[in-house]
């Protein structure tokens, strides 16, 4: 028996966020980011950000919408799209039952009309509690619908991003949604529209590597973790460490990735400012 | 080059040994053996349709990886003349991984674009194994809008085992350098034809694979994750991998089915890695024949049309 006991060393702060984030039910709630014990109701009162260190909680599609757009302006469609075994991949049919059942959703993703700051726009919000807010047909579709929504209506197109990438459990259908999604932000484009791409914790793989990387403007949560590979698969290429602060927002702003970090307090007024740019004569 | 062999290619292995053994037998002009050998080099003709005709998905995956099969420079220099090649992203660097540049097929010039991996330990290292890094997808995209501003078809080549993730890459952003890509290549005004003609690794892969047509040879590969990387993440052993190929249909003939790609172009028997001449005198039929059919489509239509392809792509239930 040892006399004295190793200290662990302390886990890699990149690595945080990457386990699970769930604000239980009780009266308190431990921020993930600095360990801190909070009281629940100050949390969601700060739009589920830790009063303490700014710490932006993972939150579903549904949570969001109301720090997103004008109150009571959200009009959700597209919501009759279910995803399908395609390639008869081993548990998967299980998985997204599971997934259903914890958030109610038939997939990860919810898109529909809204206004914010007045303004018409078309809205697609990931949710990355439903199978790690990963891009199937389903999600690659409803994008897409969206976006050609929006040129046909006219209206600029904001995505939120939270995904772990490509979903693996679709084969190559998940692979070309990015390029379906791409191809669509494309013609919007095309079409002289906006694209406004919101980056949250985490967003990876398929969907960095496609449509979320391609707004006109890129704005992130704070803090949040964005990259094309994971850190563990960066890790165990380079058998290196990776250096602090990699792949958060901040890294991506001072690479010149991003236009801008944007808490969630004040992400309603700021896409308020930048939309009347697009609509003002 | 030196033949080599993949596991379950050693009955062929020990049969072509015993031929070169009673070869050199016979040339030294002792015994006759002639017959017998011909007899030998028809059994392994035999031996060899055989085994290739009832291959598994983790053995195509081995295939698409064999280090003998033919590269990008390898086609370009077996179906193509007056090759000029073009490099750098003419912002940070030129990367070995992607071959670009300018040449012509039977007379037609062309841009072409491609992975490239490496034969030698030395070259594997300066192509960085096939990954690209960001420079090397910006170099593409300099190509992509060269072939459009001088009216030149596109042909790409994939063969990637994905891209690089390092930390190089993510700071240069190379999730932005792909997905400007995709969006580039479905609104260049020009006929784009991909081939897959080994590993198409994931996004890495897709990067230089929106088409008009995308062509995948007979024994090449397609897929999202690496078998490896799904085996690790399903049951947390990449060793499991032959069964992750199976789940994640990524063989040629998987994404004909789903109309993902247009053709499986025939390989020569055991492989293109067998007769990488042959393999470049199949392939370049295929690609006349496919540019002759959108080369001379309105951009209008072959955008529209090229759109549409990629809108339909998925399955999904709707109510």
């Amino acid at each position: 028996m040892a006399w004295f006991k190793k200290e662990r060393p302390e886990k890699l702060s990149s690595e945080t966020p990457a386990k699970k984030v769930k604000i239980p039910e009780g009266l308190w709630v431990k921020c993930d980011n600095c360990k801190e014990i909070i009281y629940r109701k100050e949390v969601e009162k700060n739009f589920k950000v830790c009063p303490k260190c700014d710490y932006h909680f993972r939150i579903t599609a549904s949570e969001r919408l109301p720090y997103l757009v004008d109150e009571g302006s959200f009009f959700e469609v597209e919501d009759g799209l279910s995803p399908r075994d395609a390639l008869g991949f081993k548990d998967y049919k299980e998985k997204l039952k599971s997934s259903r059942k914890k958030t109610g959703l038939k997939d990860a993703i919810i898109s529909g009309e809204a206004k914010i700051g007045g303004c018409p726009v078309q809205l697609v919000v990931m949710d990355f509690n439903f199978m790690g807010g990963s891009m199937g047909s389903v999600v690659g579709e409803k994008i897409a619908r969206a976006v050609e929504r929006a040129i046909d209506k006219k209206t600029p197109f904001i995505s939120v991003a939270s995904s772990g990438g490509a979903r693996m459990q679709e084969g190559i259908l998940s692979l070309m949604q990015m390029a379906k999604t791409s191809a669509a932000t494309a013609r919007l484009a095309e079409a002289g529209l906006p694209f406004i791409s919101i980056l949250t914790d985490p967003t990876f793989g398929g969907v960095t590597a496609s449509f979320a990387m391609l707004g006109d403007l890129i704005l992130a949560e704070p803090k949040c973790l964005i990259g094309f590979a994971g850190p563990r698969v960066i890790e165990q290429t380079i058998k290196q460490q990776l250096p602090a602060g990699f792949q958060r927002a901040e890294f991506l702003m001072e690479h010149g990735m991003i236009d801008m970090i944007v808490s969630r307090k004040d992400l309603h007024a700021t896409l308020a400012r930048i939309l009347e740019f697009f609509t003002t004569e | 080059m030196a033949q080599e062999y993949l596991e379950f290619e050693k009955p062929i292995a020990d049969l072509e040994k015993k031929i070169e053994e009673l070869t050199l037998f016979t040339s030294n002009g002792d015994i006759n053996l002639e017959e017998e050998i011909l007899k030998l080099h028809k059994k392994s003709d035999q031996l060899r349709a055989e085994i290739y005709s009832r291959i598994t998905p983790w053995q195509k995956a081995q295939i698409s990886r064999h280090p003998n099969r033919p590269y990008t420079l390898d086609y370009i220099e077996a179906m193509m003349t007056d090759f000029v090649e073009m490099h750098g992203d003419r912002a940070f660097a030129d990367d070995p991984a992607i071959v670009s540049g300018m040449a012509k097929l039977d007379g037609m010039p062309l841009t072409v674009i491609g992975h490239q991996k490496g034969r030698t330990t030395k070259e594997k290292i300066f192509r960085n194994f096939g990954m690209p890094n960001p420079e090397g997808y910006r170099k593409a995209l300099r190509v992509m809008r060269f072939a459009e501003r001088f009216r030149k078809p596109l042909l790409t080549f994939i063969d990637t085992p994905g891209a690089y993730p390092g930390i190089g890459a993510e700071e240069r952003g190379q999730g932005e350098s792909i997905a400007r890509n995709l969006s580039v290549m479905s609104q260049l005004k020009t006929p784009i034809l991909t081939v897959v003609i080994g590993e198409g690794g994931s996004g890495g892969a897709l990067a230089l694979g929106v088409a008009d047509r995308i062509l995948m040879l007979e024994h090449s590969t397609y897929s999202v994750i690496s078998p490896e990387g799904c085996a690790a993440i399903l049951w947390n052993n990449g060793a499991k991998a032959s069964e992750a190929a199976e789940l994640l249909k990524i063989t040629a003939q998987d994404l004909f089915q789903m109309k993902v790609v247009d053709e499986v172009v025939e390989e020569p028997i055991g492989g293109a890695h067998r007769d990488p001449r042959r393999a470049a005198e199949l392939l370049k039929e295929a690609v006349v024949r496919n540019l002759a059919e959108i080369r001379n489509v309105p951009f209008d239509d072959l955008l529209k049309q090229r759109y549409e392809k990629l809108r339909r792509i998925g399955m999904f239930d709707e109510i």
